[in-house]
């Protein structure tokens, strides 16, 4: 297999622009994460300056690091997969820098609004109108060439990777059209056209689903291709990959309304979604089987491939926190869950157990083949996956802690049968577990920081730099 | 699921056509988000009937105050950390009050329900504490509540609300359904002359789960 040939027929530049975006989104969200958690464990952290303050910089956490880095780490492999898959170039140069270049004015823009307070105020869709558009517009730019690069293709079947990214494509445009409806009353001020319990189902329908379609039909994009390569040997089951993307497909839009259970939304909603939800673990499930049994026969690997354990390593968390969530949509864990810290626990399992580490390992697939070379440090890539395991269990160890002490003492009486504790003395209560969440962040980020210094290293000593690449070698 | 031939036919056949692929997706993933969503907005019982019960009449929309207020909730991400959705459960009640019905955030756009009680449910803060309580909590929390992770407010006292951007605001406001009047609209710049943010925000918090006189022992629920 020629480089040289490669380069002529794919565009790996632009995959090699996002591949390193991502490394450095991952490394500034996870670090904005750091710092506001840092923030809830001593509040002087929060210096009396606005643009610092807990409530404006956790939308940019959100954003950088779903939107930031798990776009660039999306764009980059779905930019890779499909050319190598369908063995043609993308569809448009043109278009795919068009891509790049909008989503990265939609981070920059991001970066600056969310301090600034500009938001509207929708949890994980902060972004203001104008952003909002060209947020579409990027998107929308993505999809068709992707779609188009499909259409051009040489080999007769659609490869399973690529069902999933298209899967998520789709079911983005329709979440970020609809939940971002609002009527702008200035050039950074808007209001959604929904309000109240209709807003409500609508934000957790999105929302759910971007956790649903970007970070999990996308991710198994990235699994579906990243673990059969490194692992040298064919996906387990075929039949089982075609059973659980349509389930998951289907199943998964329904979800949403678990988040808003006991609320206001009318009971009907929540219940069918908790039901969808405990439904759900199958298919997920289908998914983590299908990526670990890739690896019978060749579980040795794991001793001397240090990429493949991160690649391993994200399916099992991604197991274990696809079978928390339908546990924690079951109405009673839910009652005892909801609003604490053990919600932010399963985030973070999903967050940084799955799509950080498949990710990170399909990117430290990535880089060696994208500048043509070798990683300076092999060893690194192993301390970086040590730190990334053990900060991402203590952070989710501190966070059931915190979050199952928190429901105990809210619902806590004496024998009088009048509440034990103030909400003031549950908030203290937390502490120590928020230094230990800190603590587990530190290590993650550290690992991260290696990352990012492994590949500015590597790209260094491959003897050219990302833009000196024009035209291929 | 797909088991048998058939089905692993038109399967076969969506993986050698990118179109057909796409245009199934696309149907697929609309069915849950359908269901789910549209009927809320037919169904009477999505928000609790005020023929039934005459007190929910008395919610309204926000004053021009409350409302500036209300941005300076969104613009500094209190929805983050505060919920304003108190559920059906017995501590709940005692700690918060009367659960929350849909009625009370028709007018909120967006919604501010929460996700995450990293400080107390704010759905009826409104009377709880004085106005006094509040600035002086606003400008330093630990002062008034000695174990609060809460940052300080202390920039809202000196930025003064601006009126005509509340004018503005309450007129898309208008269009998306809230049944502002023209004079509500006309007075706004004089009802905010010279209130600061921090009277703004103290303003919304005193009236949030207010507006509804609840009457014991009443299922506003069924």
């Amino acid at each position: 297999m020629s480089n040289n040939q490669e380069d002529s027929l794919y565009n790996f530049k632009i995959v090699q622009w996002f591949t390193f975006c991502a490394v450095l989104y991952l490394l500034v969200g996870t670090f904005v994460g750091l710092y506001i958690a840092a923030e809830l464990a001593w509040p002087f952290l929060n210096f009396d300056i606005p643009y610092l303050t807990f409530g404006r910089l956790r939308p940019l956490h959100t954003n950088a690091v779903i939107f930031a880095f798990g776009g660039c780490v999306l764009m980059a492999s779905s930019h890779y997969i499909v050319q190598r898959t369908c063995a043609v170039r993308i569809w448009s140069d043109k278009l795919a820098w068009f891509t790049f270049t909008t989503w990265n004015i939609v981070i920059v823009s991001a970066v600056i609004t969310l301090p600034l307070g500009l938001t509207q105020g929708k949890e994980y869709a902060e972004l203001e109108w104008p952003i909002d558009i060209l947020i579409a517009v990027s998107w929308l730019s993505y999809l068709f060439n992707f779609v188009m690069t499909l259409a051009n293709r040489k080999v007769s079947h659609i490869y399973v990777a690529n069902w999933f990214f298209l899967a998520m494509m789709v079911m983005i445009t329709y979440l970020h059209v609809v939940n971002s409806l609002a009527i702008p009353v200035g050039l950074f001020k808007s209001y959604s056209i929904f309000s109240g319990v209709h807003d409500a189902m609508i934000q957790w329908w999105y929302g759910h689903n971007a956790v649903g379609f970007f970070l999990t039909a996308g991710f198994l994009g990235i699994m579906y291709y990243f673990i059969p390569k490194q692992a040298g040997r064919p996906i387990f089951s075929y039949r089982l990959s075609v059973v659980h993307f349509w389930a998951l497909t289907f199943g998964y839009v329904w979800l949403g309304s678990h988040h808003l259970q006991y609320t206001a939304l009318p009971d009907w909603a929540g219940s069918l979604g908790a039901a969808v939800s405990l439904a759900m673990i199958i298919p997920s499930w289908g998914g983590a089987v299908n990526g670990l049994f890739t690896l019978s026969g060749a579980w040795h690997k794991l001793r001397t491939d240090y990429v493949l354990r991160f690649l391993i390593m994200a399916v099992a968390f991604y197991a274990m926190s696809t079978f928390e969530g339908p546990l924690m949509s079951i109405r009673t864990v839910n009652a005892l869950s909801h609003y604490t810290d053990w919600t932010i626990g399963h985030v973070h399992s999903g967050a940084l157990g799955w799509v950080a580490m498949v990710g990170i390992g399909a990117i430290y697939h990535l880089i060696p083949v994208l500048w043509n070379t070798k990683m300076y440090s092999e060893n690194l890539i192993n301390v970086h996956f040590w730190m990334a395991t053990i900060g991402t269990v203590i952070y989710i160890c501190a966070m059931w802690v915190s979050g199952i002490m928190q429901g105990l003492m809210w619902r806590a009486y004496d024998e009088q049968g009048s509440l034990l504790y103030t909400f003031a003395e549950s908030v203290e209560a937390m502490h120590p577990y928020y230094a230990l969440r800190v603590l587990g962040g530190l290590v993650f980020v550290g690992g991260v920081a290696l990352m990012f210094f492994n590949m500015i290293m590597t790209i260094k000593n491959s003897g050219q730099t990302a833009e000196a690449t024009e035209g291929g070698r | 699921m797909s088991t048998n031939t058939e089905n692993e036919t038109f399967q076969q056949k969506l993986e050698k056509n990118v179109v057909a692929l796409t245009l199934v997706l696309a149907l697929v993933l609309s069915i849950g988000g359908i269901v789910m969503i549209v009927p809320l907005f037919y169904l009477d019982n999505t928000l609790e009937s005020s023929e039934k019960f005459p007190e929910l009449e008395g919610v309204r929309p926000y004053t021009a105050l409350e409302l500036a207020g209300r941005d300076v909730y969104l613009r500094e991400g209190c929805y983050l950390c505060h919920s304003q959705m108190i559920r059906p459960f017995r501590d709940e009640k005692e700690r918060y009050g009367h659960y929350s019905l849909a009625v009370e955030s028709k007018y909120d756009h967006p919604h501010q329900w929460g996700s995450k009680r990293t400080g107390p449910d704010l759905a009826r803060v409104g009377g709880k504490y004085s106005d006094e309580w509040h600035y002086e909590h606003l400008e330093d929390p630990r002062s008034v509540v000695p174990e609060s992770v809460m940052p300080r407010y202390r920039w809202l006292k000196k930025a003064e609300v601006n009126g005509e951007q509340i004018k503005s605001n309450m007129n898309g406001m208008k269009i998306i359904g809230v049944p502002y009047s023209d004079k509500d609209i006309e007075n706004a710049p004089n009802d905010v002359n010279g209130k600061t943010e921090l009277e703004a925000l103290v303003a919304y918090l005193q009236v949030l789960g207010t507006m509804i006189k609840f009457e014991e022992g009443k299922d506003y629920r069924d």
